[in-house]
């Protein structure tokens, strides 16, 4: 490892560090944003990992949450102990994303993005079919966690993501996955076993998702499939990765925070008008910055340098 | 010159949040209102949640405010949309309670998201006066929640009312004991339906036709006509608003047309009246009032000349007297003290527009409708939990 690598690292430690220390303010309005922050974060994190290197743009994020969110409801009904449901959520998510890596993934455009938004649904049709068969309404979750652990859980989970992206990123497979981005006629023809290298990462992707799920079940406390299943989960996930920019790890979080701040002002402010404003803000800001914040404060990098050269 | 359109952007969108900020007042009470403008739920929130929130604002400022100790003080509502979302509901309550500062908050619309935000509510010591809430874990939630009451009923109590109607027009000779049965693939479509089974066949009814359809299909004609060939003498369904429509439609169609036919919610709604006109007549349906009540045609006429709209037959009143019990308990307990509120809620009972309400050891109300029925236009209450005004069912006479 690089000096510079031990550099970033520190930073990033110190940086969640910091970020862990919100609930001690004690102000409980700043940490119910602070864990929207920190969920968006992990999924769009998480998200980008999969996406961001290979350019499939999946819509499956929901599914995965739904399927995280279930396990631990069931898993705790069932008498279980909340922090094994979490390591299971994890599990069945890798399961459910390698399944549908290996029928999806040879799939490419238009067409992958279509199947992850109907897996969404999909996989609430058989847990509503399971409840009609089984005769069981809504799954309570009724636990002592309260919300700032469900934040510190996130952070962690956070911080764990990011050591993941990053290790990936230097690894072998992170150097395959750009090469299938650039090109997968090439890659498959430099020997890389392209299939293999996205289920791999999808399947990150797809337990971090599930892991999220399971956390956030606590604080919904009831649990249906159309409110943990819910398709507008998947789309906020993209809209705040790509508004971030994806080419970079840190990428999707300075999308996250002014976003989530962004839709806290105009719920706050306009509750009659939210779904209008937060379309025309998305069209601005789809105009504004294309390549996304991280393509701005790359550029503007790039013209700072430049001005220095000339001087 | 993007950067300055933006800032122009950050600008205006400033200068409209310190306008739209509420505007402090010493003897003037903070009301929070979360509720669903937006997404699955919104179009119930339309008719039952929103215009009582307008109308219970409005009768409280008309009448000079809230007897607070001998001050009266006016109320003002803040209103955020949750977007059907609990995540958003409990960031909605949390925002009320810190920025805000509400004095109180009214709880949210539908069984899902005031679950999800009733920490938030037991943490602040709001009392939490559910209205639209539908539980079969009152028990639970309550001894978890203590400010936390409910006043809809419960599931066993609205499939046991259908079952008791049934069974008194069977007394009467109006029909037989054949039974057919479907049920909305969802949340609370198979609770009645696994609540429903038992009962009726304790009550000696035979289930000549037992099927489900999934939420949100637009093709009925497969359960109608399944029910119809098994002949039945009562058809019951457990439906949600879209299919209670599509159902009442089919069966038209189908020419299913027995003497007890029964879709669940949103049969209370008056676009179902105005829909179906004359060949609603004898439907019968979840909730109900005591319609003929004066308390209700008052309440009735005041929420259409406020807000425009009718009220439905079922919940809207629950939904306003929860806010009434609301009111009461302020001027009982004198004081904005939420503590001193929720004391003296959970100790008295409560004079409302659906008659007086006191609550049982698990802060229910255990005197709710379950079965209404169309009759002359207007959807009067036929069976409840001991509610009084309730008229005998009459046999359907097909749909002309």
């Amino acid at each position: 490892m690089t000096k510079r690598d031990w550099q970033s690292l520190t930073l990033s430690a110190v940086l969640l560090a910091v970020a862990a220390c919100l609930p001690l303010t004690g102000d409980a309005y700043m940490l119910s944003i602070g864990i929207t922050i920190a969920m968006y974060a992990v999924l769009a994190t998480s998200w980008a990992l999969f996406s961001g290197p290979t350019h499939y743009i999946s819509l499956a994020t929901a599914a995965f949450f739904g399927l995280g969110t279930y396990t631990t409801a069931i898993g705790i009904e069932n008498g279980m102990n909340y922090w094994l449901t979490l390591p299971i959520a994890a599990i069945l998510g890798a399961v459910l994303a390698a399944l549908v890596g290996f029928a999806t993934l040879r799939l490419s455009g238009v067409y992958f993005v279509i199947f992850t938004l109907g897996l969404a649904e999909l996989v609430r049709q058989v847990v509503t079919w399971g409840q009609n068969v089984s005769g069981q309404k809504g799954l309570y979750v009724l636990t002592d966690i309260t919300e700032v652990h469900i934040y510190w859980q996130l952070v962690a989970l956070a911080g764990i993501v990011y050591l993941t992206g990053w290790a990936i990123g230097r690894s072998r497979l992170g150097f395959a996955l750009r090469i299938i981005g650039d090109d997968e006629e090439v890659a498959r023809h430099s020997g890389i076993n392209t299939s293999r290298a996205k289920i791999l990462l999808f399947m990150v992707s797809g337990a971090t998702a599930a892991v999220v799920g399971s956390m956030l079940a606590p604080r919904y406390i009831y649990i249906e499939p159309a409110l943990a299943f819910s398709p507008m989960l998947s789309f906020l996930v993209v809209i705040m990765a790509l508004l971030g920019g994806t080419g970079r790890l840190w990428g999707p979080l300075v999308g996250v925070i002014p976003f989530t701040l962004l839709f806290e002002t105009i719920s706050a402010s306009f509750p009659n008008q939210t779904t209008l404003l937060l379309g025309l803000s998305f069209l601005v800001i789809v105009y504004l910055l294309p390549r996304g914040f991280v393509g701005l404060i790359e550029s503007g990098k790039r013209r700072l340098r430049d001005r220095e050269a000339f001087a | 010159m993007k950067r300055r359109e933006l800032f122009g952007l950050a600008a205006a969108l400033s200068v409209a949040t310190a306008l739209a900020g509420p505007v402090a007042a010493q003897d003037v009470l903070k009301i929070g209102a979360v509720g669903p403008k937006t997404g699955p739920l919104a179009g119930g929130g339309a008719v039952t949640f929103w215009p009582n929130v307008q109308l219970w604002a409005h009768d409280v400022n008309e009448a000079g405010g809230i007897d607070v100790g001998g001050t009266k003080m006016m109320v003002e509502i803040i209103e955020y949309d949750d977007q059907t979302n609990p995540g958003e509901t409990i960031k909605a309550v949390q925002r009320l309670a810190t920025q805000d500062e509400a004095d109180f908050i009214l709880a949210p619309y539908g069984t899902g998201l005031n679950i999800a935000s009733a920490p938030i509510f037991e943490r602040y010591g709001y009392p939490m006066i559910t209205h639209t809430a539908i539980s079969d874990q009152i028990e639970d939630l309550s001894g978890k929640f203590p400010n936390m009451f409910f006043l809809l009923g419960g599931a066993t109590g609205l499939s046991g009312g259908v079952v008791e109607v049934l069974t008194q027009m069977r007394e009467a000779g109006e029909i037989g004991s054949r039974v057919a049965m479907v049920n909305v693939a969802d949340a609370f479509g198979i609770e009645l339906a696994e609540a429903a089974r038992p009962q009726f066949e304790a009550a000696g009814f035979e289930i000549v036709y037992d099927s489900s359809y999934p939420l949100g299909t637009q093709d009925l004609s497969p359960v109608v006509n399944g029910a119809r060939d098994a002949n039945p003498d009562a058809f019951v369904a457990w439906s949600y608003p879209p299919d209670t429509f599509g159902l009442t439609e089919q069966a038209q169609i189908a020419g299913l047309a027995p003497k007890a036919f029964y879709t669940a919610v949103a049969t209370s709604f008056p676009s179902y009246g105005g829909r179906f006109g004359a060949a609603a007549e004898g439907v019968l349906g979840a909730g109900g009032v005591f319609a003929d009540g004066d308390a209700f045609k008052d309440y009735a006429a005041r929420h259409e000349a406020v807000t425009g709209a009718k009220p439905d037959f079922w919940a809207s009143a629950a939904v306003y007297a929860s806010f009434q019990i609301l009111q009461q308990a302020i001027e009982g307990a004198g004081t904005t003290d939420r503590a001193a509120v929720s004391e003296y809620l959970a100790n008295n009972a409560f004079d409302t527009i659906v008659g007086p309400i006191t609550w049982d050891e698990n802060n229910s109300n255990a005197q709710y409708w379950t079965v209404g029925q169309w009759q002359d236009g207007v959807f009067k209450g036929v069976a409840s939990t001991g509610r009084e005004g309730a008229v005998p069912a009459q046999p359907k006479t097909g749909w002309e």
